[in-house]
């Protein structure tokens, strides 16, 4: 099963190496990972996706939280947030018609067009994984040039919040 | 006032209680050893190898329970305390390393001696530093100190870039000891501690599994407690050794690969598993899945990653064991398992610790006469290997701290700088390190260190010629094809210490033993003991790897 953990860090350097390290040698997978800052001075937030039973999920949980630069660690149900992940997709255009047949595609995904030249045009999408796949899979046969896609990241719905609590 | 980076170390060390240090100059830590050799009021003990230094730390952390302080230069030096580092992590000893570093604008630039210590060292330190402003440099120590002694304790390494050893700024201790993103659990959930009594009472074969969690948290009091209170069979690992009295009834002696097979059998066929510090280990447990199949099993632990890791349990408690049990022993009520209690005795007496004590200069024997000569009371500390194991079975302990010996980690070369810590710690106490043969030359370098330390210990040396553990492997598991396991070229080992200035004596017999145990321990210097034992001893009780803890070796 997938799972997506929340882990808000203190912001300084070597901190990714100390997760993916811990990742790395307790043998847990990461599908993705996504970093940003936070609303909080000196707090990052990564988004990671791991693929476990609830058995794993729990160890990585503790092992995370045992990191001293970690500062929380929550995990994200799906059933009860928004997750989000964007791509950038770059797709050959060998015609006109080609062409207005891939905007087709880009209006029924509500994706936008960012740059476009007479050979090449360069497509944003974000959405849930499952619909980034759709639109990577359906652009597939046009002849995917290039494609960027961030990780997901997600944020509980209402009024939970994972932000700093005095520890 | 303004003080260099390096003079801020030094009061630094001054503020937290630091005694002494263990260590070797070189190039990127000169700074440090010049404030150290002028304001210094600790002392400075140079080791011969880095490894050296910090498992003398180790071991003085360990016999005296504050944490031990390493100091090494930056490359190579760093690089050789990673085992050390590796050895305390697992068996969650405090000790804070200071390493030397290129100057700020050199790192990154594969720099003379320079090495990435802090990412080297990250799976192996319960938290590492690289202090790149001075100004940062008091509260980093100050968290370092912290983070190293409380919770599960554990190392932690500080590197320091030469120019920041040699930045001035102002000096100012911070007081506070709350950090972001560390946080302790102590008492334990009431509701849990309540449980586990019930459970407690309810029990009809009880056994307490206790662990070093006992020894960090000084609970070693509140432990006897329980067991008295509603007489439990105690079993230790072999990192709790010495918190319950193996003298006493009540107590199983050592469980899991090379422990007692009725401690053993205990665990496997109790009702209920009392685990206390301790974190239910391969060598404990055995084949995992029948370890404990008939028991419930209440786990109490600091580190709540510990709970549920390797086996599923029933009433999880985390938090300070020593607190803990203090809760637990009021809720628990007074009895007596009379049946369990009677199982108990009667595996005890018809499955001891035996061997065959013939004419030969068993190890067995040596270990039971230096527990005789000593009365119990000595520190025993131990490299790693059959002589280890011998050490655990046949010393009969009965106060924590007293068995100093590398358990996660299994390090070879760990007794002799351990010893030198634990000698440091305890001046007062007798000192015996236990080493085979080839773990002593592993840090064999450190015998002049324990004579410029004018250090009274006394070195028994299980000569057998062999990497003797893994030749009992060899010769149970592989066929006895005994590959590189010959110490061929060992050198005449009485004469190695005369050369360094100390006294060596040899015993290739029991006659000869007891007069040289009783010189050794009544010299006021390092002295060793050359003991020529059968080649081809075997530690046993022994599980099997993979086999449970109630298939052993050795018991008929």
């Amino acid at each position: 099963m997938r799972h997506t953990i929340a882990v808000l860090v203190k912001d300084h350097p070597g901190v990714l190496t100390r997760v993916a390290s811990l990742f790395n040698r307790r043998g847990f997978n990461i599908e993705s990972l996504a970093v940003g800052h936070t609303s909080e001075a000196e707090i990052s937030r990564m988004t990671i996706v791991v693929e476990g039973d609830e058995r794993v999920l729990e160890q990585i949980t503790k092992q995370l939280n045992k990191l001293i630069d970690t500062v929380r660690v929550k995990d994200i149900r799906p059933y009860n947030s928004v997750e989000r992940e964007l791509a950038l997709i770059k797709v050959k255009t060998a015609s006109l018609v080609i062409r207005s047949e891939i905007m087709q595609t880009v209006d029924i995904f509500r994706a936008k067009v960012v740059d476009v030249n007479s050979k090449i045009i360069t497509i944003e999408t974000t959405g849930t994984e499952d619909k980034v796949n759709a639109l990577v899979e359906l652009l597939r046969p046009f002849g995917l040039e290039e494609v960027v896609r961030t990780g997901k990241i997600a944020i509980s719905r209402g009024v939970n919040t994972v932000r700093l609590s005095k520890k | 006032m303004k003080l260099s980076g390096a003079e801020i170390v030094v009061e630094c060390l001054k503020k937290e209680g630091v005694k002494v240090v263990f260590g070797i100059p070189g190039g990127a830590i000169m700074p440090l050893y010049d404030a150290m050799y002028r304001k210094a009021s600790f002392d400075n003990i140079l080791t011969k190898h880095e490894q050296g230094a910090i498992h003398a730390a180790d071991g003085y952390a360990r016999v005296t329970g504050k944490v031990g302080v390493c100091i090494a230069t930056s490359g190579p030096g760093a690089t050789n305390l990673v085992t050390g580092l590796a050895n305390a992590h697992l068996d969650s000893i405090p000790i804070v390393a200071f390493t030397g570093q290129v100057s700020t604008n050199l790192i990154g630039t594969d720099g003379f001696q320079e090495v990435d210590i802090s990412g080297i060292s990250i799976p192996v330190t319960k938290n590492n530093y690289i202090v790149v402003d001075v100004k940062d440099l008091a509260s980093t120590i100050k968290e370092a100190f912290h983070i190293a002694r409380t919770g599960r304790p554990g190392p932690v390494l500080i590197d320091l870039p030469k120019d920041v050893q040699l930045a001035h700024t102002d000096f100012d201790y911070p007081k506070k000891d709350r950090f972001l993103g560390y946080q302790l659990p102590v008492k334990g959930n009431d509701k849990q501690i309540k449980n586990a009594a019930i459970e407690i009472d309810k029990a009809k074969k009880p056994v307490i599994y206790a662990g070093g969690g006992i020894i960090t948290s000084g609970a070693s009091k509140e432990l006897k407690e329980l067991a008295f209170k509603a007489n439990i069979p105690v079993t230790t690992t072999l990192m709790g050794l010495g918190v319950f009295p193996e003298n006493h009834s009540l107590s199983l002696g050592m469980l899991g690969m090379h422990g007692t097979f009725y401690a053993n059998s205990a665990v496997s066929n109790a009702d209920l598993i009392i685990a206390l510090g301790t974190r239910f280990d391969d060598r404990v447990t055995g084949k995992l899945a029948e370890f404990g199949l008939h028991a419930k099993i209440i786990h109490i632990d600091i580190d709540p990653a510990e709970i549920g890791k390797n086996v599923l349990v029933d009433i999880p408690i985390v938090g300070d064991v020593k607190k803990i049990l203090q809760k637990l022993n009021e809720y628990v009520h007074e009895k007596t398992e009379k049946e369990w209690l009677k199982t108990v005795k009667e595996l005890k007496e018809k499955y001891p610790l035996k061997y065959v004590n013939n004419e030969e200069l068993k190890p067995q024997y040596i270990i039971e006469k230096i527990n005789e000569i000593t009365q119990g009371k000595a520190i025993i500390v131990t490299s790693v290997g059959q002589h280890q194991m011998w050490a655990a079975q046949y010393y009969q302990y009965t106060q924590p701290r007293t068995f100093i010996s590398s358990g996660g980690l299994g390090t070879m070369g760990y007794g002799l700088p351990a010893a030198i810590g634990a000698k440091v710690g305890s001046p007062k106490k007798s000192v015996v390190c236990i080493s085979g043969d080839g773990s002593f030359q592993m840090n064999i370098q450190e015998i002049a260190t324990a004579l410029k330390e004018n250090l009274a210990i006394t070195l028994i040396l299980m000569n057998n010629g062999y990497l003797g553990m893994v030749r009992q492997w060899q010769e149970l598991f592989f066929d006895r094809r005994y590959a590189k396991t010959t110490l061929n070229g060992n050198p005449d080992f009485v004469k190695l210490v005369e050369a360094y200035g100390g006294t060596g004596i040899r015993v290739s017999n029991k006659k000869e033993l007891n007069p040289a145990l009783k010189k050794a321990l009544s010299s006021n210097s390092f002295v060793l003991i050359d003991c020529i034992i059968p080649k081809e001893e075997n530690v046993f009780p022994m599980v099997a790897p993979g086999s449970p803890i109630t298939k052993m070796l050795g018991v008929d």
